[in-house]
């Protein structure tokens, strides 16, 4: 087992943060997707060693095969976030038609939450 | 008797797949909608009580031995919550036909609501960590498209919240799947139960962490629950009853689970109790500072999800049994109160308190369904959520944490406040403004007779606490014995 797979997975978990925070709905949108792929690649890292093929022949199951296991998950998980950031990029494009920016904005009624306190403290 | 199982998880994905053949016809897929509920209810009645007499039995489907296979398990906690989910589906469906203009508008409603019914089930009844991983995103992906469906620009930017968080969270989950299982070797939940005692305190504590931050998310409990108030109001009433009865108390249902099998304490856990007060007074607060009542009321989903954590914090039996109860009662109280905020809405044309009135003379029928709701929430004798306080209250004096028993008690008070305000602002008074026109409009009869039959089964949780205090006893009992769910799992695989 390298470290590569970890370190790989924690740099792409850093960066997807990093876009998450961002106000723009793409950059968000992209760091889900690098979060997503460090999740992924996590996965694949908990599977342990790499090996031979998971393949039962009629010789039985090959030595050091790797792990079928986490493979499998992780085949299902990426199918999973692929859907739902497709879901989410037609949302953003939505966003933008709608309100003509990219930006997340303001909800109105905290901000009108907000401004009444403002005016009962005055 | 064990095909019983499969049937709330798979009727509702057959039934989406025909409801999508008869795109845009509403009265077959009325007709496939209903029969999907009612053949789900009943299958999911038979399990109850099959549970109830002979304990938790499990399914390993393909017929794989069991750590292999992936397993289906109905204990005596998975069936009562799934049987009262799927009442309230079944009322909120005949709910959403009344109100016609959600079927008419949203095309994929009736195939999108079936998706998310069989994401509910598959959450309450999986039996391993990555199969409830797939229960939560095709239950939060037919939410997603539910809440977006024909969104205007201040529905998509409240779901564009709801939408990130819920991938975050995922995000989250899956690193927790993949720490589980580099450290365990298995995602079976039986196996794992077995398996995480032995693992170095450390590891243990991380995943323990991990998971409670994620369950935390979905069940939306302090200081992780700023996406919900923002984005649940927002949709059509029907959609926002059921999130606000389903899908925050599955987070609890994967929280209380993870809590007594994989991560078992000996006594009450001090963190854990701060979460569940804090949870309980800032959403109560946060209801307080609100205007428009499906607003308020979702501030309240929150304060109430700190009682079940409160319950699951004391890690007793009667702290267990009473987040039970307490999870029994809110599933079904807080579909209907939010079914109640629609009629307000849809009656008086605005959800906003300051610009409704009188609602009590012109529709006496609304306030007569809403009060016993209202009070139930607040926890009044003699409605259920007394019933569910009550125990909870009971099983904090008896391990002696006096604080979480005042802070709960406060939190009641505040909401019975809350309820008052919107008693005050909707039933009473005059509304403030410009007259909206043709107030107080009809709503269709359908829907007011469908929230009286909820109002009723409400009720009826109330009538038959004795039998669901013992039931909830068992449950707890069943919980806490770390050797009854890995016994029904492994008994299948071994036949």
């Amino acid at each position: 087992m390298t470290a590569a797979l970890p370190v790989l997975a924690g740099a792409l978990f850093a960066a997807g943060t990093y876009l998450v925070l961002q106000r723009p709905l793409t950059r968000v949108l992209l760091g889900l997707a690098l979060m997503g792929h460090g999740a992924n690649l996590l996965l694949l890292a908990a599977g342990g060693r790499a090996g031979a093929p998971p393949l039962i022949g009629p010789d039985g199951a090959p030595v050091g095969a790797a792990d079928p296991l986490p493979q499998a998950l992780m085949l299902t998980a990426i199918v999973i976030t692929f859907a739902v950031l497709a879901f989410l990029a037609v949302l953003a494009y939505r966003s933008y038609v709608l309100t003509g920016s990219d930006d997340v904005e303001d909800d109105v009624e905290d901000r009108r939450v907000a401004r009444e306190r403002l005016e009962d403290a005055a | 008797m064990n095909v019983a199982i499969l049937l709330p998880i798979a009727v509702p994905l057959v039934a989406a797949g025909l409801s999508m053949t008869v795109l845009g016809r509403l009265v077959p897929q009325r007709v496939i909608a209903v029969a999907a509920s009612v053949t789900t209810l009943a299958a999911s009645i038979g399990l109850l009580a099959g549970v109830s007499d002979a304990g938790p039995h499990a399914v390993v489907v393909g017929d794989w031995p069991a750590p292999i296979g992936i397993s289906l398990v109905a204990d005596r906690l998975s069936a009562v919550l799934l049987v009262i989910a799927e009442v309230m589906l079944a009322g909120v469906l005949l709910f959403a036909i009344g109100r016609r203009g959600d079927e008419r508008s949203m095309r994929f409603f009736h195939p999108v609501y079936h998706v998310l019914a069989a994401g509910v089930a598959l959450s309450f009844l999986t039996g391993d960590l990555f199969t409830l991983f797939v229960g939560f995103e095709v239950m939060l992906m037919a939410s997603y498209v539910l809440l977006t469906h024909r969104a205007d620009a201040k529905r998509v930017r409240a779901a564009t919240t709801y939408v990130v968080v819920g991938l975050v969270a995922s995000a989250f989950f899956l690193v927790a799947i993949a720490f589980t299982y580099s450290a365990a070797g298995t995602v079976n939940l039986a196996e794992l139960a077995a398996r995480v005692d032995a693992l170095p305190g450390a590891i243990r504590s991380m995943l323990a962490l991990l998971t409670l931050v994620v369950f935390g998310i979905k069940a939306a409990v302090f200081p992780l629950f700023f996406w919900l108030p923002d984005s649940y109001p927002t949709a059509t009433a029907p959609v926002t009853a059921i999130f606000a009865g389903l899908l925050t108390k599955v987070g609890v249902y994967a929280l209380l689970r993870s809590r007594t099998l994989l991560f078992p304490e000996d006594g009450p856990s001090t963190p854990l109790l701060v979460v569940a007060g804090a949870t309980m007074i800032v959403g109560v607060l946060g209801a307080i500072a609100q205007d428009d009542v499906k607003r308020i009321l979702s501030f309240h989903i929150v304060s109430q999800i700190g009682y079940k954590v409160m319950g699951i914090a004391l890690y007793t039996a009667a702290g267990i049994a009473g987040t039970v109860i307490f999870l029994v009662h809110q599933i079904a109280i807080k579909t209907i109160l939010l079914l109640v905020g629609g009629l307000i809405e849809d009656t008086a044309g605005t959800g906003s308190l300051r610009r409704i009135g009188g609602l009590a003379r012109s529709r006496p029928l609304l306030a007569v369904l809403f009060i016993p709701t209202a009070l139930s929430l607040a926890g009044l004798p003699p409605f259920s959520g007394f019933v569910a306080k009550l125990a909870l209250v009971e099983a904090g004096i008896d391990a002696g944490s006096w604080a979480i028993v005042a802070v709960s008690l406060v939190a009641s008070l505040l909401t019975l406040v809350s309820m008052a305000k919107i008693w005050a602002g909707a039933f009473w008074g005059e509304p403030e403004g410009p007259p909206i026109e043709g107030v107080p409009r009809r709503v269709p009869r359908l829907m007011v007779v469908t929230t009286a039959a909820l109002v009723v089964v409400s009720l009826g949780i109330a009538a038959a606490a004795g039998p669901l205090f013992d039931y909830a006893a068992d449950t707890a009992e069943d919980l806490l014995d770390p050797a009854v769910y890995p016994a029904a799992v492994f008994e299948e695989g071994s036949r």
